[in-house]
């Protein structure tokens, strides 16, 4: 991973200087990413638009990524862009399903959308937001879209029923299921089980 | 005499409505003819594209960019190319590099072709746009000849562009570039000093730069707020470091400002667009790993090899290391980024796609309070709002 000087020692000026709110400064494709702790990310956000060697005064986006196998399952990333020294940051926070975030709209308020749509798509909270309703999916729409265990094609499907002269919701019904191939070689680290080796492990087992 | 009360009028902007861009509801509370507040409901073209590219390998999810803001396809497929070659760390050839910045910029052309036609038909100007339809076909069937599509091109590749420019096509968009000026002109002077126009924009919608940054703008609306910041300057990809162009910006933050701003943006494209044109260099388009580009077709005829990669390249794709990645382009409507998590497999772990327009819509609340119901149709107009990329 090549590692660019200059991203290294701010990193670590950051780290210093907001040493309680700061548990992690990496690299990663000559991109500086800082991982904060839950109840901080206000502090640290506000430090980073305000200091005059930081002026992170763009908050480009808020996302969310899910890592079910995670304890804490979801990393919220924002995206900084400071337009006077032309520099780009990324800050992560790590939450379990049942954590609520402090929301950053008092410090950016384009925070304001991202963070509804992050509520939306992958169900975490944000505490004090002023508006925290769905905004991409349907009016009463169950379920967050994102989250890696909800369905590709769904759970209801629409159609305009001609006798109760409405649009209906039903569960989806797949005329072909859906196909999701794997292309993990089963040479280089496929943690599955194919069908079949059952049968080998118990032979060695019988042996035993 | 009874005193009347007088209540807050609701109203219901759209979805179906020509002058909101697409499927916008906007719920404007309205003080007469003053607005209030206004929130915008969004999500009517919501199409589920991150989660549909979770589900697809890296190829095929290049056609999802063409769908987002589909006035203005090849730079976001620009932007998850530029994505993916960073996660595999490979630089495409310079001459797929500068078709790709040729391509970008006759895309920035078509963009604000239809976005200021379709702006001053808002504000009642219906002319710029019937003659400039015209120049966006023949931008079009430039795309056409490259890619065998209008619209959805599917044309900048990871790892380059899919093909060569056919013979003769650079003698045509010079040609183009040679006539077009023209045609500004001609708009300019519908337009710039008309009355109507003018009084439909002038100081209409005001973003201060403060602003501007606090609700994350970023291309024409930012500059229009006269902060001087586009990404092909301050972080240049692929050739644009070796271009020589001129940013403009505004003064007021005004939609005026912002129609003047785009104005001249496309007079620097043609700019570009010649230089690409004079240094274009031969050589190879794209990438020529057999695990990223297709062997040519007379090859496969030949070789097992061939075949083999073309079989697996379409089937499997190609494995990208594991990491994450952020990468934006100058989109003709202002950042255009996306954000790329790989876990070493064929498909994107996660693919967020940062959109513009989202940033600019949002905004509407605090661009439109105060103003009368006709100028908001003017703010949405000048924020260049295309519904494919904002409900993704």
């Amino acid at each position: 991973m090549n590692m660019n000087k200059t991203l290294q020692d701010f990193g670590d000026y950051l780290k210093s200087s907001m040493e309680n709110a700061v548990v992690s400064v990496t690299q990663d494709r000559g991109q500086l990413i800082v991982t904060c702790k839950k109840d901080e990310i206000v502090k640290l956000l506000t430090y980073l638009r305000d200091d005059p060697s930081c002026l992170f005064k763009v908050l480009l986006d808020v996302c969310g990524v899910d890592y079910p196998d995670r304890e804490k399952r979801f990393e919220i990333v924002y995206h900084l862009q400071s337009l006077r020294l032309n520099q780009r940051i990324r800050v992560k926070v790590l939450c379990g399903e049942t954590d609520i975030i402090p929301s950053v709209t008092a410090v950016f308020s384009s925070a304001n959308w991202y963070e509804r749509e992050t509520w939306d798509l992958y169900g975490v909270m944000f505490s004090e937001h002023p508006d925290l309703r769905r905004l991409l999916t349907d009016y009463g729409f169950d379920g967050h879209p994102l989250r890696k265990d909800f369905p590709l094609t769904g759970n209801v499907e629409v159609r305009y029923d001609e006798e109760q002269k409405r649009v209906v919701y039903e569960p989806v019904k797949l005329t072909q299921a859906f196909r999701s191939f794997d292309f993990m070689s089963p040479w280089e680290g496929a943690d599955y089980i194919l069908p079949g080796d059952e049968k080998a492990d118990k032979a060695i087992e019988g042996d035993k | 005499m009874a005193v009347t009360e007088i209540k807050n009028l609701t109203m219901n902007f759209g979805p179906q409505h020509p002058a909101a861009h697409g499927v916008l509801r906007l719920v404007l509370e309205m003080d007469g003819e003053i607005v209030e507040r206004a929130d915008p409901h969004i999500g009517l073209l919501h199409r589920g594209t991150e989660k549909l590219i979770e589900h697809k390998t890296y190829l095929q999810a290049v056609p999802y960019f063409d769908r987002l803001d589909y006035v203005s396809p090849m730079c976001q497929e620009h932007a998850f190319a530029l994505a993916v070659e960073s996660l595999l760390n490979i630089t495409p050839p310079l001459r797929g590099q500068y078709i790709r910045v040729l391509y970008s910029e006759i895309t920035r052309i078509l963009n604000h072709l239809l976005n200021i036609s379709a702006f001053a038909l808002d504000v009642g100007a219906m002319t710029p746009l019937l003659w400039w339809f015209e120049e966006r076909e023949i931008l079009m069937e430039f795309y056409e000849r490259v890619s065998g599509a209008r619209l959805h091109s599917a044309y900048f590749r990871p790892g380059g562009v899919h093909r060569d420019l056919p013979e003769g096509l650079t003698d045509d968009i010079m040609s183009f570039v040679e006539r077009f000026p023209a045609m500004i002109d001609d708009v300019e002077n519908l337009l710039t000093e008309n009355r109507i126009f003018k009084q439909r924009t002038v100081d209409i919608g005001i973003a201060t730069p403060e602003q501007a940054m606090d609700w994350g703008f970023s291309g024409p609306m930012l500059r229009g707020s006269g902060i001087p910041w586009d990404l092909r300057k301050s972080e240049p990809y692929d050739v644009y470091d070796k271009m020589d162009f001129d940013i403009p910006i505004g003064k007021n933050g005004d939609c005026f400002d912002r129609y003047l701003l785009r104005l001249e943006e496309m007079r620097q494209s043609l700019r570009i667009i010649r230089q690409c044109l004079d240094q274009l260099p031969d050589g190879a388009v794209r990438s020529e790993d057999p695990k990223l580009s297709p062997p040519r077709r007379a090859e496969m005829k030949q070789s097992m090899e061939a075949l083999i990669h073309h079989f697996k390249l379409y089937t499997e794709g190609y494995h990208v290391p594991e990491g994450e990645t952020y990468k934006a382009v100058e989109a003709p409507k202002g950042e255009f980024g996306v954000y790329l998590v790989s876990d070493g497999s064929n498909k994107p772990y996660r693919c967020k796609i940062r959109a513009p327009g989202f940033a600019f819509l949002q905004a509407t609340d605090f661009l439109g309070k105060g103003y009368m119901l006709a100028d908001v149709v003017a703010i949405i107009g000048s924020m260049d709002i295309v519904f494919g990329e904002i409900d993704r």
